[in-house]
């Protein structure tokens, strides 16, 4: 109950705040378009590596909304506020974790047509791709969201995230590529299942372990 | 009083020291047996002579984050500064280790696989090892705040350390092109002799510069919890009749 209502503050902010979100797609957009200029008008190759691309834009664009993710608690104090309120912290964090999940997948989701036209990376297995999306960027928003607890109350907070942040999710980033690259491409070998195991399993343990240790992250 | 803390603190000044120079002879004997007593390998020749260095960083820099995972877990849930102290130390010098690991390696893999580096399990888990450590040294910083330095530090430790047992068993797990681990009984004693030599000179090198660096860290830490100095005219204004 606790969770149902922490979760429905963050989606209301998150929806109030709408514009933010179409700025980050824009930007996510803008970066697949730059990952172009990088290998050059070769379209083969494009369509070889959009899988890494579209993983990247969005990585990148995640470091924009989860930066701003706690911004709004720690003005005028709020976080303290919301501390003392009778409720489970991890509700909180779990209530933000999974809003942050939510607007990662739609920011997923909305660059997929980009990459689509832009490196002409089409498949047939849609509901396969949102599948991948949405664990892989499962694992992006759990420690993301704790990090990022850490980073907007220290300082450098837009250079700690990602430091923090990248070589964490590198094997989540790993599978998540290699999954969504064998939707495009094909997958002769029968692969998917192994990545998909490996995303599944780095969930579970950041969901379960950043929440264990978000209560001592935000007390004070 | 000369209580049991300052002989206790006398003692503890000289281990640093006398584990540097056990290091050192440990090393020397090691280095030199690798060096010229050890045949060369049959496959690789006189360049697998690195792994009398590289195998023993390799096991010290794993020793020293899983140090600093246990320093973590005790700080979250015990608490004591010197703890604190420690983890900082054993990921300092475990930074240290893991970026000499990736060096010997790429000093290795050039004549061996003809490449400085390649996208290899072991290779890769190992980088993202050393940066995410890095990057905690980073986040300590850009905290002024002592506690909460201490309470974010041991939380991304702990979740860092995810990646050192996926170091540990990525030649095993997956098909890499890095080498297995060997034990002693798949390895002639002119081999195992001078990297056991090694892996204790390392292990004792570390541990001695984890003390060193614990304890400027603590001395850190000391000058930072000490109560602000009073203002020059509030101490003139004290001292006549101030119990100061």
């Amino acid at each position: 109950m606790q969770l149902v209502s922490a979760l429905r503050k963050e989606v209301l902010l998150q929806w109030r705040s709408r514009a933010q979100f179409f700025g980050v797609l824009i930007f996510g957009a803008t970066a697949l378009l730059l990952f172009s200029f990088a290998i050059g008008p070769d379209s083969s190759a494009l369509r070889l590596h959009s899988a890494g691309f579209l993983w990247l834009a969005l990585l990148l664009s995640s470091t924009l909304t989860l930066a701003d993710s706690f911004q709004l608690e720690m003005e005028q104090r709020a976080l303290e506020g919301l501390l003392l309120l009778p409720a489970d912290e991890r509700s909180l964090y779990y209530g933000k974790a999974i809003a942050n999940w939510l607007q990662l997948s739609a920011l997923g989701l909305g660059l997929v047509p980009v990459m689509v036209v832009l490196y002409d990376a089409g498949t047939d297995r849609i509901a396969e791709l949102v599948v991948v999306i949405l664990i892989g960027t499962a694992g992006l928003s759990a420690p993301g969201t704790l990090y990022s607890a850490i980073a907007t109350q220290a300082r450098a907070r837009q250079t700690l995230l990602p430091l923090l942040l990248f070589p964490l999710v590198v094997p989540v980033l790993l599978a998540s590529v290699k999954a969504t690259s064998l939707l495009i491409l094909g997958d002769p070998m029968g692969q998917m299942r192994s990545w998909i195991v490996l995303l599944l399993a780095f969930d579970a343990i950041y969901w379960s372990l950043c929440g264990l240790l978000f209560g001592r992250v935000v007390e004070d | 009083m000369p209580t049991d803390e300052s002989k206790h603190r006398a003692g503890s000044r000289w281990t640093p020291a006398v584990l540097l120079a056990v290091a050192v002879i440990l090393l020397a004997i090691g280095s030199w047996y690798g060096l010229f007593v050890a045949p060369p390998e049959h496959y690789m020749g006189e360049v697998q002579r690195i792994m009398y260095v590289h195998v023993p960083t390799a096991w010290s820099a794993m020793l020293l984050f899983t140090f600093a995972f246990g320093c973590a877990l005790v700080y979250l849930f015990r608490g004591g500064w010197s703890w604190d102290s420690r983890m900082e130390g054993a990921i300092e010098v475990g930074v240290v280790y893991a970026a000499l690991l990736c060096i010997q390696g790429a000093i290795w893999a050039k004549p061996t696989w003809g490449v400085w580096w390649d996208w290899d399990p072991r290779l890769t888990t190992t980088a993202v090892m050393l940066f995410a450590f890095l990057g905690i040294l980073a986040l300590r910083r850009f905290v002024d705040d002592p506690v909460k330095r201490a309470v974010w530090s041991s939380v991304a430790t702990i979740i860092a350390y995810v990646d050192v047992p996926i170091v540990y068993f990525s030649v095993k797990w997956w098909n890499s092109l890095h080498q297995q681990q060997s034990s002693p009984s798949t390895v002639s004693e002119a081999f195992y002799l001078p990297l056991r030599l090694n892996a204790f000179g390392m292990l004792f090198l570390a541990i001695a510069l984890v003390l060193l660096r614990a304890r400027l860290s603590a001395l850190r830490l000391r000058s930072e919890l000490a109560p602000p100095l009073p203002e020059p005219g509030a101490m003139l204004a004290a001292t006549p009749g101030g119990s100061e």
